[in-house]
């Protein structure tokens, strides 16, 4: 019989973070009911944290290979201002050029702040913390300066495009008065998923994205293997810095309009949803699925608290706050135990060998 | 030729006791500098009365000092977690919040402020925020997680306990003795937050001199295994880090009530965190644990708070403060990174040589 390949640690932590989130949703079909036994829920955790899945993504990615950018809130915040501002300024005939052009100004400034820290991050070898929190600042200032007030979008295209949304029947409910209305699924939710699933591509076929696995794990011996470490290490801040201008993007298609306090503290969020699915900040472990699960359940305890009668922001932090802390323990326990079992059963192999 | 080797050698230990304050020191000039050829004016200290009719220094240098006093005793302790944990702690502000809140509900759960009342606030302020700080260090230094992971639960979670404790928004706190701890004592002319940094520093400084800490933290931080195998006890050595964190952290969140007179649990030490770390790494610490100069981090945090200031004088909108924050940053951390240090001692050493044999040939 073949023997089955235990699970790795970040597949088991994955299946934690899944096993939370499914109970999680459960218990609330079951003691909240209303809105959560209709499939619009999932779609409107996904329509409305589709920028967060994608950052989320960028962070598990640049966690993986042992680093850390806490600059994607500020980006995203740049993004749209400029976005909503350059969109404001610009006619109306040619909408599909100016979308373009949009798009393209959002994944620019993603893929600048991704250079520029990848540079200083892998061939100038300062500490990751340090240069993305400059880029932090960096990015939230020059929102600041842009404009101080908030920018709503009034270009007539981009609000077509923020109205589209794909439309299931199936999935849908019949509303009291019998109408059948389907369920709705915005373009950055399909852009979020799209992402998740290129990543999980990326990291697990393509050259590029073993590479990331290697140099998280260990950097010397990735350096024996001949793999070009900073070049990667570089790329991995320019695929996170990429990420983040999309994130931008998908967050304009959600809410159009600019303001200097898009997307506040997302960073923590994001590196909190990496972390519950998995990803471990020492890098080498991690999965960009189990980040997705990740901001689903921090988007479900959200939707809870909002739902129950304890709405009150300060409840809603409280209890993401045990939640984070309940895994992190978990995953620490876990893993500790998991290390015992293995050394016992070498020395336990060892002896029986001789 | 032997006339100068004694003298490179003597050189070589000078560089080595400076090399990581040769960073921050340079910047600190470079910005006086600047600020000196901007406007002479700018550093002109001049006695004046303040509201309360006191008599006080007043001028850009002692608002610097004075402003950057909460920054510069938080960034003390993080060196220290940073040095014995290699991470950092991104909680400080939020458990500063909490702090605060204990401090202000020991003090009201009297009628009146009394310095016995301050006292016993300021006790239960310390002993709150170390034990908010052990339950970091536990996750640390027992469940080995890193550091700025175990922290992101009290930081996005800490203002809120910080709320549920006093409830009210903003208590105001009116009397003549948090107006003395938060501005300046009646009769001295220099702000008292400036001698709390004093004060820190003395006590931490008496603490890592006269004991073998400074060695076990040290030790910790850079090889754990090799420091157990010699009888150090890491992990209690990581948990002393963060009480000593802790005690930094209640001192700041004290000056901050006091300085404003109420408590404000949304804006008290906000984002201190990221400016604390900014300023352990300008210190010329390294992030990843292992030695440490606390001056150093003291410079740094100067160095951001009069930054900010120099910026303010040049009229830069406060809001934009931060981006034209990150450029100065940059350069400073480029100008600090192992990459270019290790291009200009290699210069530095090609000079020397050059000079050597020079003076060598001019001998023969």
């Amino acid at each position: 019989m073949k023997r089955r390949e235990p699970l790795s640690n970040t597949q088991l932590l994955m299946t934690i973070a899944i096993g939370i989130f499914v109970a999680m949703y459960g218990a609330a079909m079951a003691f909240l009911g209303g809105g959560f036994l209709r499939f619009q829920q999932v779609f409107d955790l996904l329509n409305d944290n589709a920028y967060l899945i994608i950052i989320s993504c960028a962070l598990t990615i640049v966690m993986i290979g042992g680093g850390i950018n806490i600059s994607v809130g500020g980006v995203i915040s740049l993004t749209v201002m400029a976005c909503a501002l350059y969109l404001n300024g610009t006619g109306i005939e040619n909408s599909f050029l100016s979308i373009t052009v949009t798009l393209l100004l959002a994944l620019g400034i993603g893929l600048a702040f991704g250079i520029g820290q990848g540079f200083l991050v892998s061939y100038l070898e300062i500490q990751p913390f340090i240069v993305t929190l400059a880029g932090m600042f960096l990015s939230r200032g020059l929102t600041t300066i842009l404009s101080v007030n908030p920018v709503k979008v009034t270009h007539e295209g981009f609000q077509a495009l923020v109205k589209t949304k794909i439309q299931i029947p199936f999935l849908g409910y019949v509303a009291q008065n019998g109408n059948q209305i389907p369920a709705k699924l915005e373009i950055g939710a399909v852009v979020a998923i799209a992402v998740v699933v290129l990543s999980y591509l990326l990291l697990r076929f393509v050259k590029l994205g073993r590479n990331i696995y290697a140099l998280g794990g260990n950097q010397q011996s990735a350096l024996m293997l001949g793999i070009n470490v900073r070049r990667t290490r570089f790329m991995s801040y320019v695929l996170s810095g990429l990420l983040s201008g999309l994130a931008g993007f998908v967050f304009l298609m959600h809410k159009p309009a600019g303001n200097s306090s898009v997307a506040m503290r997302s960073e923590m969020d994001a590196i909190a949803a990496s972390i519950i699915g998995g990803t471990l900040l020492t890098g080498g472990v991690g999965n960009v699925i189990g980040a997705f699960f990740g901001a689903m359940i921090l988007a479900t305890i959200q939707k809870i608290i909002a739902l129950s009668p304890l709405n009150e922001s300060w409840w809603q932090e409280m209890a993401s706050g045990v939640l984070l802390g309940f895994f992190i323990i978990l995953q620490s326990v876990v893993l500790s135990s998991r290390e015992k079992r293995r050394a016992r059963k070498s020395a336990a192999g060892g002896v029986r060998k001789e | 030729m032997t006339g100068a080797k004694p003298k490179t050698k003597s050189k070589t230990i000078k560089s080595g006791g400076l090399g990581q304050l040769l960073i921050p020191l340079t910047a600190l000039a470079i910005l006086v500098l600047f600020n000196l050829i901007r406007d002479p004016a700018f550093f002109s200290i001049e006695m004046a009365t303040n509201n309360s009719g006191n008599s006080v220094l007043s001028g850009n240098l002692i608002s610097i000092i004075d402003s950057a006093s909460a920054l510069a005793i938080i960034s003390m302790g993080m060196t220290l977690v940073t040095a014995a944990c290699g991470g950092q702690d991104i909680s400080v502000g939020a458990v500063g919040a909490i702090a605060g809140s204990f401090f202000v509900k020991v003090i009201k759960a009297g009628d009146t402020i009394t310095a016995g009342s301050v006292i016993l606030g300021m006790l239960a302020c310390i002993l709150a925020t170390i034990a908010f700080m052990l339950f970091n260090g536990t996750l640390v230094a027992y469940f080995r997680i890193q550091p700025m992971i175990a922290t992101l639960i009290l930081f996005s979670c800490g203002r809120s306990i910080a709320y549920w404790i006093n409830g009210s928004a903003t208590p105001q706190l009116n009397s003549p003795i948090i107006q003395a701890m938060g501005m300046t004592i009646p009769g001295i002319p220099i702000p008292t937050p400036i001698f709390a940094v004093a004060l820190v520093g003395l006590i931490l400084w008496l603490v890592f001199r006269f004991t073998n800490l400074r060695l076990y933290t040290q030790s910790v931080g850079i090889n754990q295994g090799a420091a157990r195998l010699n009888g150090i006890n890491p992990p209690a050595v990581k948990l002393l880090s963060f009480a000593l964190l802790g005690v930094c952290v209640a001192v700041a969140a004290v000056i901050g009530v006091s300085r404003l007179g109420q408590l404000n649990h949304k804006t008290l030490l906000v984002d201190i965190e990221m400016d604390a770390i900014l300023a352990v790494a300008i210190g010329g610490n390294n992030l990843g644990g292992g030695k440490f100069r606390l001056v150093g981090s003291v410079l740094g945090a100067y160095i951001i708070q009069m930054l900010t200031t120099t910026l303010y004088a040049m009229n830069v909108a406060p809001v934009n403060v931060k981006a034209y924050k990150a450029i100065v940053i940059i350069i400073i951390v480029v100008a600090g990174s192992p990459v270019i240090k290790s291009r200009l001692t290699a210069m530095v050493n090609r000079f020397r040589a050059g000079r050597v044999a020079a003076a060598g040939k001019g001998a023969e």
